[in-house]
């Protein structure tokens, strides 16, 4: 193990930590938005709307996020999106996250009892009242869980958008593997930082958890 | 802005197919290892002795809490520093096998602590060894019970394993690459390779629900 070069490369990798954070926080925010858009319309009761969902859901799962973010990133500019490194890599990172998190909103909110609707229904609320005021407090709290291991998947997911040249830890890691042959060590500094994060996020997840927990 | 044209696919179908057979035989052969390492993993975890039981633990750890790409180079390059020289598919081959074992063994430990203590106190009663009862009782009634999750870990390990392109393997989307290197249309390649993994995954996911039906039978 060589720590002189860990402590002269250490931080280099703080600065891309930051950058692995801010992509994470802002691909989480925009995988929130699409998420509950795209459970909404696979719920509604427009046919269209739930075709184009589960459409959504299904094409988004059912390719690698690698060829997602390689599609918006190179290809986009043959269909007119030309986006920066860090935008292509947080918008790509979004759509896919939200994807997942669509499906962790559908089940909690499926997952209340129906009554509760058929309740709130027959007192005169409408459906949209239901939803928001009977239905989405309670499945608030058995989303928590599903959508923090969502993520703590996208800490680690977006390790991906180094392929597309964004500075984050792990093109920072590659590229110090590949100038100092010290794969070990340059291993151990970014997975050190990937840890913390993931912790972090762990920990946040828990407490929101807690406080919501039902007493 | 240059319109789009699909035209351009047909004639690179051949690389495409060679991409896609080696995608497969990846997959294929990383959920070997991730299977046999899995069950190997978790039975370390549960019954060795903490020296042997605590370097598994930490490297489970340490394999779940790190992106798997950070992985891949690690195998990659840290094998050879230690002196292997080993093929950029071989060293895929592992990082991701590993990278699902530390999932699988995370299942399966849950799954083996959730058979039937009775089934042990049985097959031990009847003088089955303490190997032999997990052999022939616990373990194969634990692998059961989670197939469908280590199924679904089978599904994330078809399209992760696009990821060691990035190392050098040729396949699907290192084909593609290739192909878009020539002609210069990333969108038509990137798409028609997101197609094939969905075409992979769809047969996948039908497969699983066939062997899942079949275990459910079987009980």
């Amino acid at each position: 193990m060589d720590f002189s070069l860990v402590q002269r490369v250490f931080p280099f990798f703080v600065e891309a930590a930051w950058i692995t954070i801010e992509i994470s926080a802002l691909s989480l925010a925009l995988g929130l938005v699409v998420a509950f858009l795209v459970a909404a319309a696979k719920m509604s009761r427009s046919l269209p709307l739930r075709i184009l969902g589960s459409a959504y859901v299904s094409l988004f799962r059912g390719t690698p996020c690698l060829i997602q973010l390689f599609v918006l990133y190179f290809g986009g500019p043959q269909i007119g999106i030309n986006l920066e490194p860090f935008a292509a890599g947080v918008i790509g990172l979004g759509l896919n996250i939200g994807a997942y998190m669509a499906e962790a909103i559908r089940g909690a909110i499926q997952s209340v009892d129906r009554g509760q609707t058929e309740a709130a229904r027959s007192i005169g609320f409408s459906r949209f009242q239901t939803m928001r005021k009977v239905v989405l407090p309670q499945a608030a709290r058995l989303m928590i869980r599903p959508l923090g291991v969502n993520a703590v998947a996208l800490v680690k997911g977006s390790a991906l958008v180094s392929t597309i040249s964004v500075v984050e830890l792990t093109y920072t890691a590659q590229r110090y593997i590949g100038s100092t042959y010290k794969p070990f060590e340059i291993f151990g500094v970014a997975a050190v930082l990937y840890m913390l994060i993931v912790y972090v996020v762990a920990r946040v997840v828990d407490l929101i958890d807690r406080r919501y927990a039902i007493a | 802005m240059q319109g789009l044209d699909f035209s351009v696919v047909p004639p690179y179908a051949d690389i495409l197919w060679m991409g896609v057979w080696w995608t497969v035989v990846l997959t294929v052969s990383a959920a070997a290892i991730s299977f046999i390492f899995g069950v190997m993993f978790a039975l370390v975890v549960l019954y060795a002795p903490k020296a042997v039981a605590l370097p598994v633990r930490a490297f489970m750890w340490l394999f779940m809490g790190t992106p798997l790409l950070l992985q891949l180079f690690l195998i990659y390059y840290g094998l050879g520093q230690l002196g292997f020289k080993i093929p950029a598919l071989i060293a895929g081959i592992i990082g991701l096998g590993l990278h699902f074992a530390v999932y699988n063994a995370d299942i399966l430990r849950a799954g083996i602590v959730a058979v039937d203590v009775g089934q042990t106190e049985g097959a031990r009663s009847l003088g089955f060894g303490r190997f032999q009862t997990l052999r022939y009782f616990v373990v194969p009634q634990a692998v059961r019970n989670t197939i469908p999750a280590m199924g679904n870990n089978l599904i994330v390990l078809l399209k992760e394993s696009s990821l060691v392109s990035i190392i050098g393997i040729a396949e699907l989307v290192h084909a593609a690459q290739l192909a878009i290197s020539e002609t210069f249309r990333p969108f038509e390649f990137y798409i028609t390779v997101a197609a094939l993994y969905y075409i992979l995954n769809l047969v996948l996911e039908a497969g699983l629900r066939r062997v899942e039906q079949n275990v459910e039978v079987s009980r």
